[in-house]
């Protein structure tokens, strides 16, 4: 469940969960003392180093081959422990170590043979995982790397390219070493969706900028870039530096806006994905 | 100065004797009456229209109202804020409750809440916040803060009300009763833990000697839907939203038990009431992991994003319709349904209708489940292949999350999102904001495990498609038309119709905007920022008021 923010800017934006200077004084940077993993604002008591690496080494020999070396679960059909609730409830080993020590051998978990100690220690381990999760649930990434997203067909994609862009745009003009402004795959595909980057600051800003042209009843029409519009007033950044709003009424005064982007919107709804991946393969070579 | 320290010392003084509510409290019966004056429940009345009887505001005068007042809040003890200082002499004293240890400081936090407004109060939230303000002129009479132990603090929808007793959620997962006159803490209950990513947002709904209470969650803990007893907060009843014991109904459309039991369905917005067969109707979440199959298989993954109707006396299930079979994007169906008795196909029917995160919108009969209709809404909606047998959209699983990026409308944050929507009975319209925007959705965690919770996928927003004020056919779903906004965020907190021929909403763009409820013309709008709670509407001394957010700030207009 994600909860659209939809804020307007400058409104009031729900705080990042904050730690107090105070907080932050006692503990030392990177030790995760004062954070609760993916639970915003919580506080977790700080665990101890010692006793979480020997839990690791414990977990490793005993625990791995059910629960996986991640704890999302093993080869041998041991559940995700970072979504247990015993796991993630634990506080000082009094959910897992009985659990360890065999409280749940009808649900199938086996009684490990720790003492009291070490199965202290491999619930410290697991509780160290769990502050790891990242926002909304997400794992701890178990350094994997991310696929890459070249998957299409970079001739297939010169092909279309050459049918459905090349009225507006050019490899050699304006898309000349469009890949070497925009080196990651991932981010040139979703720029050249949305019509544009930020991060191509070499790119042409003024092909970006929203115009409008306002013609009062008088005949008079003036124009200039669009800073704000809704149905009620329109604001202009004119020429000379200063701003002009207008009220609206209904159609007056008549208003049209020129948006460079309002084209790629429009196509949006008519992409498929595999053409969406062979252009991306194609505009990739274009280093 | 000296009549300053005069006058601010006097105020002190005075200040404590200022601090209660006033009125005679809400009888649980009064909530059964359609709505008129007054506003004692999140919805309004049971029904979820928020749909209000009074035409003093109307069509013809509505370009004559004019602020009546505004009030700024202060959520947090205030010791630490400047500006609450400055203002101390106007305020009454915090009081201060909660388990957490206090110093965590969770800054601003819009007023997304619906208020309660009884006897010339209104109450409302923002996340560990409550208030009761005067509704004539807004001056504060209280002010509760709850210190956190942590959790999501994206939201509050605002308090249920009991006789004199009031009903908040917190983020850490308490359900919290104060005395409505006095801000006064007269218990507080865990609702669920929130080390297992629990967090809390609805606004309890009370039916009888029930108060109802949801809760949400980001990783894979299951969904439940609560009963507690006013006077003790004693649990009543418990029921989950998907499969925990071996034999539950559901079981079978899940891989296994232990991927039903951390299968999602959360239960974050409060739903509807129909008396008449006492069924409380509301929509699930998500199923988790969202984006893959992973543990929870290709199954339907009931009662994830399903519409579900639970007698209120036992919280058995008495029917469900799942909206979104087999989510893979994140699209909760825990929309506000919206329960009507009107005709269909030549014969009264007792209906809900919901326009569901997904871009689809439905009707139902609200006393058997039967489906009635299925219709697409959102304009350029993309992730389904036509219907199943049951009338919900089948999923295209070349739109699911992919390596490569599938291009999907609406993004995860859907359609519609919280925000909800209303219904007007003279025009037969559900008025609903439309956001029909495109993401790319990445597949970024193969593990066959399947990742946990949002995980695993990356979003990217490319653009939108258009955001409209929309107004669908409940006979046919079809769109009676669609009111274009300027900005994505059209629609603001939420709409609020009347029998003034009125609908309130956000603009997106900065206004509050009253719209012709027969053709979403403008007729009316005041440029007070980005509303970010639902308009509501009630009656005083023979003058009808309309109040909405912006931020942490209450607006109230008026005609004079």
């Amino acid at each position: 469940m994600s909860i659209a923010a939809k804020q307007a800017p400058g409104s009031p934006q729900p705080a990042p969960p904050a730690q107090t200077p105070g907080a932050q004084n006692v503990s030392p940077p990177n030790q995760p003392a004062h954070r609760g993993g993916f639970v915003p604002g919580q506080k977790r008591p700080p665990e101890n180093p010692a006793q979480v690496a020997r839990g690791k080494l414990l977990f490793g020999i005993n625990c791995r081959g059910c629960h996986g070396a991640d704890l999302r679960g093993g080869d041998l059909g041991g559940p995700n422990l970072l979504r247990s609730q015993v796991a993630l409830s634990d506080l000082n080993g009094e959910l897992i170590v009985p659990i360890i020590h065999g409280s749940r051998q009808k649900m199938g978990m086996p009684a490990i043979d720790l003492n009291d100690a070490d199965a202290n220690a491999v619930a410290a381990y697991v509780r160290s995982v769990i502050v790891t999760i990242k926002g909304q649930g997400a794992p701890p990434s178990a350094g994997k790397e991310v696929p890459s997203i070249l998957i299409g067909n970079a001739s297939e994609g010169q092909a279309y390219f050459a049918t459905r862009c090349s009225s507006c745009h050019s490899p050699t003009g304006d898309l000349s070493k469009i890949a070497a402004r925009i080196p990651d795959p991932k981010h040139l595909q979703d720029a050249w969706l949305a019509g544009g980057s930020e991060e191509d600051e070499s790119g042409d800003p003024d092909g970006r900028v929203v115009t409008a042209a306002v013609t009062l009843p008088t005949g008079e029409t003036v124009e200039g870039k669009l800073v704000r519009v809704d149905e009620f007033l329109v604001t202009l950044t004119l020429a000379d530096g200063t701003q002009r709003t207008f009220r609206r009424t209904g159609d007056t005064p008549k208003v049209v806006i020129h948006d460079p982007l309002k084209a790629h919107r429009d196509l949006l709804p008519h992409y498929t994905d595999q053409d969406i991946h062979d252009v991306t393969a194609y505009l990739v070579t274009l280093k | 100065m000296k009549l300053n320290s005069i006058a601010l010392a006097a105020s002190l003084f005075a200040a404590p004797l200022a601090i209660h509510g006033q009125g005679n409290g809400l009888n649980p019966a009064d909530i059964l009456k359609p709505l008129s004056d007054s506003w004692p429940t999140y919805n309004g009345d049971y029904s979820g229209k928020r749909y209000s009887a009074l035409t003093q505001v109307n069509r013809e005068n509505v370009q004559h109202l004019t602020l009546a007042w505004m009030t700024q809040v202060t959520p947090g003890t205030g010791e630490d804020n400047e500006r609450h200082r400055r203002h101390d002499r106007d305020r009454p004293p915090v009081i201060v409750g909660g388990e957490g240890p206090g110093d965590i400081q969770v800054r601003g936090g819009s007023i997304k809440a619906s208020a309660l407004e009884v006897d010339g109060t209104l109450y409302f939230t923002t996340p560990d916040n409550a208030w009761a303000v005067d509704a004539r002129d807004g001056h504060e009479l209280w002010h509760y803060f709850w210190k956190t132990k942590g959790g999501t603090h994206i939201g509050n929808r605002g308090l249920g009300m009991w006789n004199n007793y009031l009903f908040m959620e917190t983020p850490d997962d308490y359900l919290v009763s104060l005395d409505a006159k006095t801000g006064k803490e007269r218990w507080h209950k865990m609702i669920a833990n929130v080390d297992d990513g629990y967090f809390s947002t609805p606004a309890p709904v009370v039916v009888g000697n029930h108060v109802l209470v949801g809760t949400g969650n980001d990783i894979d803990s299951p969904g439940f839907l609560d009963s507690y007893d006013p006077e003790t907060g004693e649990l009543q009843w418990k029921h989950y939203t998907v499969p925990m014991q071996k034999g539950d109904p559901g079981l079978d459309t899940w891989a296994s038990l232990d991927a039903a039991r951390h299968g999602g369905a959360q239960t974050w917005i409060p739903g509807a009431y129909d008396p008449e067969t006492k069924l409380y109707i509301f929509g699930t979440g998500n199923p988790t992991p969202a984006f893959t199959n992973g543990t929870r298989g290709a199954g339907d993954n009931l009662f994830t994003c399903s519409l579900i109707a639970v007698n209120v006396d036992t919280g058995k299930m008495a029917w469900y319709f799942q909206t979104s079979p087999h989510d893979m994007h994140d699209y909760d169906s825990a929309q506000t349904p919206v329960l009507v008795d009107a005709m269909f196909d030549g014969k009264m029917r007792k209906l809900a209708l919901t326009a569901t995160r997904n871009g689809y919108y439905f009707t139902i009969d609200r006393t058997t489940g039967e489906h009635l209709v299925t219709s697409k809404w959102g304009l350029h909606t993309n992730w389904a292949d036509g219907l199943n047998k049951f009338g919900g959209p089948k999923i295209n699983p070349e739109k699911n999350a992919t390596v490569g990026g599938s291009l999907v409308s609406p993004g995860s944050d859907g359609t519609i999102n919280w925000e909800p929507p209303a219904f007007s009975p003279e025009t037969g319209l559900l008025y609903v904001s439309e956001h029909n925007s495109f993401s790319e959705f990445y597949l970024t965690d193969l593990d066959p495990r399947g990742s946990m919770g949002l995980g695993g996928k990356e979003e990217a927003e490319i653009g939108s498609g258009g955001t409209y004020l929309t107004a669908i056919d409940y006979k046919t779903g079809k769109i009676a038309w669609r009111h274009e906004y300027y900005s994505d965020g059209g629609g603001g907190g939420g709409l609020l119709a009347t029998a003034g021929g009125l609908v309130f909403g956000g603009d997106g763009a900065g206004n509050l905007v009253a719209h012709d409820a027969g053709t979403g013309k403008p007729l009316w709008n005041t440029r007070i920022g980005y509303v970010t709670n639902p308009p509501q509407t009630y009656m005083l001394d023979g003058r009808q008021y309309v109040i909405a957010a912006t931020g942490d700030t209450m607006w109230c207009f008026v005609m004079y």
